[in-house]
Formats: structure tokens, sequence, C-alpha cells
């Protein structure tokens, strides 16, 4: 399967790698895992809107397609981008990494940059409230005092659970689960009435996992101290970094970042503001 | 009509026949020896009697009532029916007066205040006074057998069965436990024993009866079938034991 | 037991033996000087040490969280603590169906096989899950959805198919004769179970169910999977926030701190029993 959807991949790209004989540019040179190669790692599954049906080597979805541009600005073919996957453990745990760089919407905190790597900042991300319109209905409003009386879900290996506890402060402690899927089973039998995630994912899941499923309002970025900026997450003093944060600078002064967010993130514009 | 009469009684287990037809009567006050070769069904008797086993055929008429009838309830049976086992069977996690006064205060649904003055009495009349509150395995064998045996009697049954109770014990305790039986014999007890005590047997047995295979190959008083057997197995099987 | 009464001269055994335990003591205390001497000495010299230490060991991460965890053990043991009285009454329960001996009543004596059978043969976590979510998704009402309770339901149905095998395995181990003691005086059913077997038989399953309650201390943790956040999930919330492991291990020392304890007490137990014997 992974081989083929491979192939399909270098096939579609072959165009735009043209004839290009060696992979990568002299920044990068004798810095990946493979020479000529970029590994970058996602997660397993990947969701959409950051993966679009869970192969990144299709280039859509938003990481999946900042991978490739990021890959592009250092010099590499779409053909010579491998994709691995890891659990988020996977890619903390000390020891050679199995990849180059990992994306796969890792927050950039002070605490984390004490045992591993990030890039500069490639996406800063809203957080949303994931509810039902049943909670709707039963009176959960969009109001930080109306938020902080409901019971309160988060995924257990992600910043929304500071993040809850800085904006929203519930008054009863939250439920946290392993995973996504986890914290839908949680709302959809009815144990928490809301869930914090980043934007994109709360729509996401309110779109297609959770039945019954909404949005019910965003806190924007700059609502907290430390807003949740996603960064890709290298091995602790990682040679490549510099290449990788040239390569962010640049997509970003020229605006092709904004650009692949404006076509995969678009929907989180139309989101009400809490207050 | 005898007190109890055992009417053609049969047992299998599987395959194995192991009574084969027994009719037996036991008068009020009678002591019955029940001897034979290991085997030969006498402990299968007792249990039946019991209505620990369930007969096969037959009848097993105590004071006019079938109790071998399949489906009666066998409890009110042995309250009327008192046994006691080779191996003691006393319950380790009682002290002896527990072990007695268990049955009547479940069964009977005596008062430990009401059972307190004659159980003691028990005790003190089979030697055992000083033992009363004393764990089973804190007992020598022969106290132990006496305790089931005072076990047995606190439910005041009418016939007393006992299943080769002094088997298990060492030479020097047998003494105790028969002295014991001596004891319920000149009470006037109701006794069926299966023993291995040839010559106790002979001393105070009204009747003895001769089990072979099952069947009763012959019975009488224990002078006619000490001195005088009729049967060749008899002769051959009191040979060994004599 | 082979020491000599107060006061005597030692006997020539007592003698040989104190010198035999002299030596092995020598050989015990040396050789694990020998392999602690070697850990310490050799772990430190992999080239992948410091980052081990410092993502696996790290002092300050360690100072930070601990007291959290230490808060979030709290409500390991308050599962624990409703949940272990619940599995006592149902685990005895299902060992008393399948103890029934009146045909009439097979079907309880079915029911009891079949339990023990689906929930011995389901890992917990599958239960936990299937359980803790689906039951609640049928769409109970608040408070009857919590977690809390279809959670530790999941924990209790399946720990009382180990205890009710630990129970009826200790109801084997007491010999006939004693159910036949107990009728022959006229005792019913029930009595001579309650009376007879059944004081006899918890005795003896004591220290087993010992290690079952030991083990379903650390199971507690599983609940965290749907939500509850005890110290697996706090550990693990550390570990998100910091990048850093190092929580893990002090909650696997909260949790040795207790269940260590705990089975040295059950061994102590066993030895004891065996001892009786």
């Amino acid at each position: 399967m992974k081989p083929l959807s491979l192939a399909l991949a270098a096939g579609l790209f072959a165009s735009v790698s043209g004839a290009a004989l060696a992979a990568g540019n002299a920044c990068t040179a004798g810095k990946t895992l493979t020479d000529g190669k970029l590994t970058v790692a996602t997660g397993n599954p990947a969701y959409y809107p950051w993966v679009a049906d869970d192969k990144p080597e299709s280039g859509k979805g938003f990481e999946s397609a900042v991978a490739y541009a990021i890959a592009a600005e250092m010099g590499f073919a779409p053909g010579d981008v491998q994709w691995v996957r890891t659990s988020f453990d996977e890619a903390i745990q000390p020891g050679a990494k199995n990849f180059d760089f990992n994306m796969q919407q890792f927050s950039i905190t002070p605490e984390r940059e004490e045992m591993v790597d990030f890039s500069l900042p490639y996406y800063t991300s809203a957080m949303a409230v994931l509810t039902t319109n049943a909670a709707v209905s039963n009176g959960v409003e969009p109001t930080v005092d109306s938020l902080k009386g409901v019971i309160w879900g988060a995924d257990a290996n992600t910043t929304a659970v500071p993040m809850l506890m800085e904006i929203v402060g519930p008054d009863r402690d939250p439920m946290l689960y392993g995973d996504n899927a986890d914290v839908t089973a949680a709302i959809q039998a009815g144990q928490i009435d809301a869930a914090l995630f980043d934007l994109p994912t709360a729509l996401y899941l309110a779109a297609v996992l959770v039945e019954d499923g909404t949005v019910l309002g965003q806190f924007p970025a700059d609502r907290s101290d430390n807003p949740d900026q996603f960064g890709l997450l290298m091995e602790e003093g990682s040679a490549l970094k510099p290449c990788v944060d040239a390569a962010i600078t640049a997509l970003t002064d020229s605006g092709k970042l904004a650009e692949i967010e404006a076509q995969w993130l678009q929907e989180a514009t139309g989101v009400p503001v809490i207050d | 009509m005898s007190f109890l009469d055992i009417r053609g009684v049969t047992k299998s287990f599987g395959d194995n026949r192991v009574i084969r037809g027994i009719d037996l009567s036991v008068e009020k006050g009678e002591l019955v020896c029940l001897i034979g070769a290991s085997g030969s069904g006498k402990s299968t008797l007792l249990r039946c009697i019991n209505l620990l086993e369930p007969v096969d055929d037959g009848e097993i008429v105590l004071d006019g009532i079938d109790i071998a009838e399949p489906g009666l309830d066998p409890r009110p049976v042995r309250q009327r029916v008192g046994m006691v086992f080779q191996s003691y069977n006393l319950f380790p996690h009682m002290t002896a007066v527990q072990n007695v006064m268990l049955a009547p205060r479940r069964v009977k649904s005596r008062t430990p205040a009401q059972l307190e003055e004659p159980v003691r009495a028990l005790f003190r009349r089979f030697g055992l006074e000083s033992h009363m509150d004393k764990y089973p395995d804190a007992l020598s064998g022969g106290q132990q057998q006496r305790v089931a045996i005072i076990r047995a009697l606190a439910m005041e049954p009418e016939i007393l069965l006992l299943d080769e109770i002094t088997s298990a014990l060492d030479p020097e305790l047998v003494g105790e436990v028969l002295d014991v039986l001596r004891q319920l014999r000149s009470d006037g007890m109701t006794m069926m024993l299966a023993t291995h005590e040839m010559g106790f047997a002979r001393e105070v047995a009204d009747k003895v009866c001769f089990l072979n295979e099952g069947q009763i190959l012959e019975s009488g008083t224990p002078g006619e079938i000490f001195t005088a057997p009729k049967h060749e197995r008899t002769r051959s099987f009191l040979a060994r034991v004599l | 037991m082979s020491l000599p009464p107060q006061g005597a001269a030692p006997t020539r055994r007592a003698i040989y033996e104190s010198r035999l335990r002299r030596r092995s003591n020598l050989i015990a205390a040396g050789s694990t000087a020998v392999i602690v001497a070697a850990i310490i000495l050799l772990v430190p010299l992999a080239p992948g040490w410091e980052a081990v230490k410092k993502s696996f060991f790290n002092g300050s991460v360690f100072a930070r969280t601990f007291p959290g965890l230490l808060e979030a053990f709290l409500l390991d043991i308050a599962i624990f603590a409703w949940c272990a009285p619940l599995i006592a009454v149902l685990g005895l329960a299902i060992a008393l169906c399948r103890d029934v001996r009146n045909p009439v009543l097979f079907p309880l004596r079915a029911f009891g096989a079949l339990y023990t059978d689906i929930f011995r043969g389901l890992p917990v976590i599958l239960v936990i899950y299937l359980v803790g979510f689906g039951i609640p998704g049928l769409g109970l009402p608040r408070p009857w959805n919590s977690p809390y309770i279809w959670g530790s339901l999941a924990l209790i149905v399946v720990y009382a198919a180990y205890v009710a095998e630990v129970i009826r395995s200790g109801i084997d181990s007491i010999h006939q004769s004693q159910r036949a003691a107990a009728q022959s005086l006229g005792l019913s059913e029930a009595d001579t179970m309650r009376y007879v077997i059944l004081p006899q038989a918890l005795r003896n399953v004591v220290p087993a169910n010992m290690n079952l309650f030991i083990a379903l201390q650390k199971d507690v943790a599983l609940l965290s999977f749907i939500g509850p956040v005890e110290i697996f999930r706090q550990a693990g919330v550390y570990k998100s926030l910091m990048a850093n492991f190092t929580p893990y291990v002090g909650a696997a020392l909260i949790f040795l701190a207790v269940t260590i304890p705990a089975t040295r007490y059950a061994d102590y137990l066993m030895a004891r029993q065996r001892g009786q014997r």
C-alpha cells in the first residue's frame, strides 16, 4: 500500500522534480538521516485537515502541504520526501530518531524545548470548544462564565490541558483522554459537555467524528499568554534546525505559508469568538 | 415391626454393585455390628441409612416411615439418625464445643444458653470437659473421635451409626473410644457399628452381621458367628482377622 | 526452629548452620555489590545515558511533578477502596453460583461458568472501554453515566470473575467428608456452606486473593483511559507538557511503595499458611 502510494506521489510530482540530480541544498548536506532524502514523521493516524485521508504523501492537507513546501525550500524534490509514523511518546523518547523532523501539531513550550528542538512556528492556532447541539440546547453558552460550569474533557497529550485551566478555569476537574477518538466517545456518551482542541481539529471532529457535534466558539490565539504555536519537532541539538528555520522564514516571507493555510484551514476563520 | 427395617436395599456406583440386596432388622436398644472385609459394603450401608447416599432400590423403614423413598427431604431423618465417621470429620475451624453446638443451634434453633448445660454434661461424662474450648488439632485422635460422638449425641438421635470409628486411631487410643460405646450401650442407645474390632463385637454386640460382596452372608449372636460360623467365607475371614 | 533453648550451649547442628548462613550471606552480599557496582559504573558509559537520564531521571522534573502525582494517587486509592468490597461480594456470589448442586438450579451454575469464562477471557482495558463508554452511550442521564461508575463496574465484573475462581478453588479444596459430616448432622446445604465449608475455604484463599487485589491496585490506572485523571493519566499530562518521562518513574515509585509491602505481606501469609499444614 505505502510503496504504491509513494510511487504514485513520486509520479504526481515528477514534472516538478524534473531532472534534479542531487537532492538537498548546501545547508542540508550530510545532516539528514539518509543522504539526499528527507524523512518526515506524522501521526498514526493523521487527521484532516492536517493530512488528508491519512495519506501524507499526497501533499494534501495543511501539514502535508507545508512539509513538501519546506522540503522544496531545502532543495528536496517531492520524490525525496519519505514519511514515517510515530506516536507522541516515540517522538520525545531519548535515543536516535527515525525522522528528520516530526510534524503533528506539536505545540512549542519552554519545558518541551529543554528536551527536544522545535523549529520556528508554522502555525498559530486558536483554541476552540467542541460540544454537541444537544449540550447547546441544554444551555451551554459561548461565554466563559457558562463554560466554567460544564464538565470538560481534553486530550491529555496536548497543551489544551493547561490552556483550559488558564482560559476557562472550570469549576470541576476536567476528564482527560489518550486520544481524540476517546474524547469524542466521552462526548457521545454524555460524560463530558465540551472539549478543548486547536481550532482546525475541533472543526474536523465536529464535522466528521462527533454525531450532532458543533464548535461553540473559539478563543483567539492572543487570548493566552502562551498561544498554541505549532513547530516541527527535531532531535535535541539537531543540525538540521537552522536549515528548517530558514525554510520556514522564507515561506512566511514569501506568503506561501499563508497561502497553504488559506487553502486548508480557511474554515477556521468563520468561528465566533468567545468573550 | 422392628425399629429399623432394611428390606432388599441395593446400591451401585456406576457398574460397581456395592450393595446387592440387604435385609436387616434392628430393634430399639440393640447394638448391631457389621463385620466383613474392606469393600464388602459396610460403610455404604451406613451412609445409605443416613441418606448420605441415595439407595437404588429397596426400603429402609425407620419407626414406620420409609426413608428410602426418592425425593424425601433427608434432613428430618438425619436429625434422628446420628453418624460418626472413621476420620472424625470435626470442623477444624471450630472449637470442640462449637463443633458440638453447631447443629443444635442451626437445625433445632437452640440458643447457646439453652445448650450450655446439656453439652457441658456430655463433655464431662466422656471425660473431655477440660478440652471443650480446644481446636481439633490440639486434641489427640481418640479425643477428637469422642468429640465427634458427642457432636452426634447432641442432636439426641434415636439411632447412632458408627463407621469404623476406631480404624484411624493409634492402638493405645482405641480403648477410650470403645469405652464410650460401652457407656452408650448401657444407656440403651440403639447403634449400628461397622468395625474390625472383633473382640469388642464379640463382647458387646447383640447381633453380628457378616457382609460379603454387598450381601449379608450370615448373621446371628456373637456366639453363633464367632464360634460356629456356617459359611466357609465367614470362617476364612475370621481366621484372617482373629 | 533450630535455635537452642535460651542459655543452653548451641548444638553441633546450630553451629554448623550458623556457619553456613554466614557464608551464604557473604556470597549474596558480594555478588549483589558486584552487580550494583557494574550497573552504576557501566550504564553511564553508554553513549545514550545522558539523554536517558535527562528523559527518565530528571531531578527537577521529578521534584516539580511528584506532589501532583501523589495527589492524583489519592484517586487510585479511592477507586480501589470502593471497588474492592464489591468485588469480594460479587466474586463470592459467582463462586456460590458455580457450586450449586441442586439440578433444578443448573441455569445458575451455567451462568456462573459462563460469567467467569467471559470475564477472565477479556483484557480488562477492553471491558473498561466497552462498559465505560458503551453503557453511558445508551443515553443515561447524569450522574448515572459517570465514567467513575461504569469504569469501576468494569473493574468489578472482571476482578469478581478472578476472585470467584479463587474462592471456588478454595471450596473445592475442602474435603467432601466435611460436607458429609455437616449433612449427617441435619444441616441444610446453605448452612453447610455458610458455617462449615466457606469459613475454611475463604481462609485458605486469603493469600491468593491478596495477590488479586494487588493486581487490582495497579489496574485501577486503566480507568484513566475513559477520563478520570488518576496518577497514570496525571503522569501522562506531565510527560506531554514537559516532553519528559520522569513523571512515569515517579508514578512507578509510588505504585511500588504500596505494592511491595502488600506483596511481601501476601507472601508472609502464604508461608504462614503452609507452616500450619
